[in-house]
This record gives structure tokens, C-alpha cells and sequence, in this order.
């Protein structure tokens, strides 16, 4: 794989994987159009995923926190977004306002969550933050009487989408002689913020606040008696991936014009983890192909089943819903049972492991 | 007086419940350190087998005791079987994998049973035939039932049979030194990968029975009540100190006596502004201020920070 193998020209072999990448990236959007708008939106929801998994990446991956309550901070996010550019209060600020907001608030629960609890050791803390996720989605369902603040179980509607000037995300208008419908907007968005999210996750990996993590990570005891503040620099990891679901859940809200209780519940916590550790934990390529690839499977079964089942049998044996959320279980357990550090872990990890095989 | 009383003995029929299911998290944990989160989906199918074997006997004529018994014994049965074959086929291949890899299994493995349940059983809420003429019970102003009493007795009986396993034989004294340090007593000749085997059995077993209660407690079923079932047994394993059995027994109580009062109580405590729905924070809420206070558990043992 890279790296391993030092050539003489690293750096022409990387700037011909940027231009492709690149070029891919730009054409997703459009030749998804051609199978129908539902499909640039997948492509969307994938990105969306792919900034959450590395959101959490940091939580998870780096300072080795098992957060089971992700959600709850992108829910934030998407409430303060929902609340203060929609008819529900009224209210109409502009995304660049809301958005800071947005990520500040769910940095400031991150905080609330993690000062108190982590201090706990691994799974006392992976139940305390699924604890916490089930809090704000109860409260969430809940909170419409006696003031009706988050409208309850029907949620929020009518959200404004983002709006720069006077070009709105929402519909369709022509750039350079090119059609861009709304779905495609927001894409370029997405990956704009996924790779700023990707810029932070390299240059995290590779900083003091980095090492300390992995330094706790891997021993915290060790890593208390080389003078890294483990009570801050802990936060810090939890305060960082709080804010980063702050900013999706954001983008969500607006994105969807539509926000309910029912988008965070604890189902989606663990898919979001599932990505993180099915992709290889830690390592940022490896995650983000967690991510699309736990987004694109549903999809692809959804579309798939049917007509297989029609083809096969020539009707419809097991109802496909079922069968879908059944063979998505069943690859998660095969992907860990036969690449049990994840699909594309890190160089280092891998090392790591077949040290203490041996 | 009456509202205490009465939320007191539904609280302790509810944690009869979640101490059983609690037990079956607390044993995998104390042995081989895994959340298997798929215990609830075991519990939810040991109530759906419960279920079908009681409903295709009803009209034998057998009497509703034999059939209920027939119905506990095979559901229990098929849960070892599950929970043998989770073992074997899901989680021994990843021992020796890194700590979160099982995790995600066990989320699969929950995924795929409870769909699997869902395509034998359906998407509906199943309701179970009433067995036994429900008989009510008044003591001062509040009531209980027959079952209520059934349910409580059962579950005493059970976990007296679970201490006595653990505590006074040889496959238990296996469990305790597995639990201590696998690899000093496999020198010492314990056959691990049995005991393992074992604490999912048992556990599943557990599971079963609970989940025959619940049955037979609120009179319906569906594919996905094992997930919050699971969640508040592994919470009430967590606040009792998880790996330790008598923590998870006192943990699960509480829990079903903390929940009971509070959506019984807390309109009037905030004086109507929460109403009874937000039943399911108590839980959670309680779990983060014990644990803020005391990080392992009610009864955990305070241990340092292994390497």
C-alpha cells in the first residue's frame, strides 16, 4: 500500500490520485442525476455520513472514547438549526450565523456530558453516552407542552434551506450553461465540509493534541505519568466530535427542511460507529470507505431486492424490508469476522496486531 | 400512601424482569469483558417461541399450567440453543480482537435476529392468550395479581438456583477463576472455551425466562421489544457493578422500583411540567449520577486503571 514502498516520485503518483479524486468527485453528482434526483441525494447522505464518521473518528479513533451517544450532538445541531430558521418561532437567521451557533451549543452538551463521565473507564462510559443519546431524543419527543418548544413527535417543518445572497440551495439554477438542481448544491457543500473535516482529522493525527490522544488511547495510566492532562485533553476530544455533529446536523436540518425525533435515535448512534470501526478505526481513508459503504448497502439492497426476489421466485417471499436490515446485519458480522481490525485499517494498526498474534 | 405502594410492587415486578435479563449482561461481561448486545433480541425471541407454543397448544385441552410450563421449558431450551450457536458462530472466532470489533458484531447479530423474528413472526404486535384466570390481590389501597406474585416467585427461585450454581459447583468455581484471569486458570486446567460456551447458555436461559414474563406481564409481544428491554437491563447491570452477579440482581430492582415511582411521581415533584412519558429518562438519569459518584457501579469493586 502507500508508503510502504518509498519511490522517487511520491509526490507525481499523489497529485494523480488528487486530480482523480477530484474528478470523481465533481461527476458523482451528475451521473447520479441520470438514475434520478434520490440518487444524488444518497450521494449526499453519504458525505453527510462520511463527515459525521470522521466526526466521531476523533472521539472514537483517536482518543479511544467509545461514545455510543454520537447522535445526540448532531440532534443538537439540527434543532438549533431548525429552530432558528423556520416559521416554528418565527425566526430566520442566516446559515453562517446559525451554523457557528449550531456546532457551539453542541460543543457546549459534549462538554456538559463529558466533564462529569469520563473519568469513567471504556464501557461505563459507552453506556453513560448511550444513556445521554436517549435523554435528548426522549426529550426531544416530548418537549411541546407545556411550551412547545420542539414541536414534539411531528417535528419541524418548512426549515429554510441555506441561502447565500440571493442563490438558495433549494432550487435549480444554471452555472456556466450547467443545470445545478438543489440535491447537487448541496453536495458541493457537503464535500466542501467533508474535506475541511478531513483537513482537521490530518492535521490532528499529526499534532501534540494528536499524540496525547493516542498516547491515552493506548495507555492512559502511562500517559498521566508523562504529564499529558488527561481530564482536558479527554475533553478536548469529546468537545471537538460534539462540535463537528453540531455543524451535520446543521447541514441536515436544512438540507431535509425537516427534522424529527425519530432521525436520532440510538440506531443511528451505532450505525455511525459501525462505519468508524467497520471502515478501520483511526485511520481517516478507512473510515471515510466505512461510511459510504454503510450508506450505499441499504440503498443498493432497497433497489436490489425486489426484483431479484421477483426474478428468482417470481414474487415476493420475504417481505424486502426485513431482508434488507437482515443482510446488512449479517455484513457487519461477516466484515468483523474476517477483517476484524476493519476493511482498510491503518498501516500502524495492522503492525500492531500482527505483533500481538505472535 | 396507596400511589407509593402500588408503584412499589409494580416496580419490583418490573425489576424481577430486568435483574433476570440483566444477569444474562453481567455474566458474558464478568467473563469475557463483551456488551453483547444481542441478549435482548434473545430475550425477545425466547417471548415469541413462548409464544407459539402456547397458542398451538391452547386448544389441546392440556391444563393452562402444563402448557405455560411446556411453553417456559421449550423456549428456554431454544434460547441455549441461540445462545450456544451466538457464541460458537459469532463471537469465539474474534477472541484476541481488538476490544471494539465484538462490539459491532453483537450489533450485526442483534440487527439479524430481530429481523429474522420479524419475517416468522410478522411486523404486528402479537397478543399472547390469556393462560391463567388473572386473580386480584388488595393489600391497603393497592392491588396486584396472581401473575405479579408468579413472576416475583419465579425469579427468586431462578437467581437462588444461579447463586447456587456459581457458588457451590464445580462448573461455577470454573466461572469465577475465568472470570479472574483466563489464562491462569486454563494452567489450572479450566476448559474455557466451556465455561464461555456456558455463560451464554445460562444467560439465554435467563433471557428466556424473563422474556416469558414479560409475556405473560403485559400480554403482548413484537419483534423489536427486546431493544429497550436489553438497553434497561444492561443499564441496571451497569448501576449494580458490572461482572458482579448480586450487583446486577440488586442493579435490575432498583431499576423496575426507580422507574415505577418516578412515572408515578414526577408530575406532581415538578409540579406538572414532566409528565409521565418521560418515564424512560429515569433510567438514564440515575445511571449518570451513580456513576458520576461511584464510577464502577453500586456494588462494582473499586479497581485501578489496568494497563
Amino acid at each position: 500500500m502507500n508508503g510502504q514502498v518509498k519511490t522517487s516520485t511520491p509526490w507525481q503518483r499523489h497529485w494523480m490520485a488528487v486530480v482523480l479524486i477530484g474528478a470523481v468527485l465533481l461527476a458523482v453528482p451528475f451521473v447520479a442525476a441520470l438514475g434520478g434526483q434520490a440518487w444524488v441525494r444518497i450521494a449526499n447522505f453519504a458525505i453527510l455520513y462520511v463527515f459525521l464518521a470522521l466526526g466521531l473518528n476523533i472521539v472514537v479513533g483517536y482518543a479511544g472514547l467509545l461514545d455510543l451517544g454520537y447522535v445526540a450532538f448532531y440532534a443538537v445541531g439540527a434543532y438549533v438549526y431548525a429552530l432558528l430558521a423556520s416559521p416554528h418561532f418565527g425566526l430566520h437567521l442566516p446559515f453562517w450565523v446559525i451554523l457557528p451557533i449550531g456546532a457551539g451549543v453542541a460543543c457546549i452538551f459534549g462538554m456538559l456530558l463529558g466533564a462529569p463521565t469520563l473519568k469513567l473507564r471504556g464501557d461505563y462510559l459507552a453506556i453513560v453516552t448511550l444513556g445521554f443519546g436517549e435523554i435528548i431524543r426522549i426529550f426531544l419527543n416530548n418537549l411541546n407542552a407545556p411550551i412547545n418548544v420542539t414541536n414534539g413527535a411531528q417535528g419541524i417543518t418548512l426549515i429554510d434551506p441555506i441561502r447565500i445572497g440571493d442563490f438558495s440551495f433549494a432550487d435549480t439554477s444554471t452555472v456556466l450553461g450547467v443545470a445545478i438542481s438543489g440535491p447537487q448544491k448541496y453536495y458541493f457543500l457537503l464535500v466542501a465540509l467533508a474535506i475541511g473535516v478531513i483537513i482537521v482529522n490530518i492535521r490532528l493525527q499529526n499534532s501534540r493534541v494528536g499524540r496525547a490522544w493516542q498516547a491515552i488511547r493506548e495507555d492512559e495510566v502511562a500517559a498521566k505519568a508523562c504529564g499529558i492532562n488527561t481530564r482536558n485533553i479527554k475533553l478536548l476530544a469529546f468537545a471537538m466530535g460534539a462540535s463537528f455533529g453540531g455543524i451535520a446536523g446543521g447541514v441536515f436540518s436544512a438540507m431535509q427542511g425537516f427534522v424529527s425525533p425519530e432521525s436520532f435515535s440510538l440506531m443511528e448512534s451505532i450505525t455511525i460507529l459501525a462505519m468508524v470501526v467497520l471502515g478501520g478505526m483511526g485511520h481517516i481513508p478507512g473510515v471515510i470507505l466505512g461510511a459510504i459503504l454503510l450508506t450505499a448497502l441499504p440503498e443498493v439492497l432497497r433497489y436490489g431486492i425486489e426484483p431479484l426476489q421477483q426474478a428468482v421466485f417470481g414474487r415476493m417471499i420475504i417481505d424486502p424490508e426485513s431482508l434488507r436490515m437482515l443482510i446488512f446485519g449479517l455484513s457487519m458480522v461477516l466484515v468483523m469476522r474476517f477483517r476484524p481490525a476493519g476493511l482498510w485499517p491503518s498501516p500502524q494498526r495492522r503492525r500492531e496486531l500482527a505483533e500481538s498474534a505472535n | 400512601m396507596d400511589t407509593l405502594l402500588q408503584q412499589l410492587i409494580n416496580g419490583l415486578t418490573l425489576g424481577a424482569v430486568y435483574a433476570l435479563v440483566a444477569l444474562g449482561y453481567t455474566m458474558v461481561y464478568g467473563i469475557i469483558g463483551l456488551i453483547n448486545f444481542a441478549h435482548g433480541e434473545v430475550v425477545m425471541i425466547g417471548t415469541m417461541v413462548a409464544f407459539t407454543v402456547i397458542v398451538s397448544l391452547a386448544g389441546s385441552g392440556m391444563p393452562p399450567l402444563m402448557i405455560l410450563g411446556i411453553g417456559l421449558m421449550i423456549s428456554v431450551l431454544v434460547c441455549m440453543a441461540l445462545g450456544w450457536s451466538l457464541e460458537r458462530v459469532a463471537y469465539r472466532p474474534l477472541r484476541g480482537a481488538p476490544r471494539l470489533t465484538p462490539l459491532i458484531t453483537a450489533i450485526g447479530m442483534s440487527m439479524v435476529l430481530q429481523n429474522v423474528a420479524m419475517i416468522i413472526w410478522g411486523r404486528n404486535y402479537i397478543t399472547f392468550p390469556p393462560m391463567i384466570e388473572k386473580h386480584i390481590f388488595h393489600i391497603g389501597g393497592a392491588t396486584f395479581t396472581n401473575v405479579q406474585v408468579a413472576i416475583v416467585t419465579l425469579a427468586a427461585l431462578v437467581m437462588s438456583g444461579l447463586i447456587y450454581l456459581v457458588h457451590r459447583t464445580r462448573l461455577g468455581m470454573a466461572m469465577r477463576a475465568t472470570a479472574q484471569n483466563p489464562q491462569v486458570a486454563s494452567l489450572m486446567g479450566v476448559d474455557i472455551n466451556r465455561v464461555i460456551a456456558m455463560a451464554f447458555v445460562i444467560g439465554s436461559a435467563l433471557g428466556a425466562v424473563a422474556g416469558c414474563m414479560v409475556g405473560s406481564y403485559y400480554e403482548i409481544a413484537h419483534y423489536q421489544m427486546g431493544f429497550m428491554l436489553g438497553l434497561k437491563a444492561f443499564t441496571a447491570a451497569v448501576l449494580g457493578g458490572i461482572g458482579n452477579l448480586a450487583g446486577a440482581m440488586a442493579g435490575g430492582i432498583l431499576l423496575g422500583v426507580i422507574e415505577a415511582l418516578g412515572a408515578g411521581y414526577i408530575g406532581q415533584l415538578t409540579g406538572d411540567f414532566l409528565g409521565s412519558h418521560y418515564q424512560d429518562i429515569f433510567a438514564f438519569v440515575v445511571l449518570i449520577v451513580v456513576l458520576m459518584f461511584r464510577p464502577s457501579g453500586l456494588f462494582g469493586e473499586r479497581e485501578g486503571d489496568r494497563a
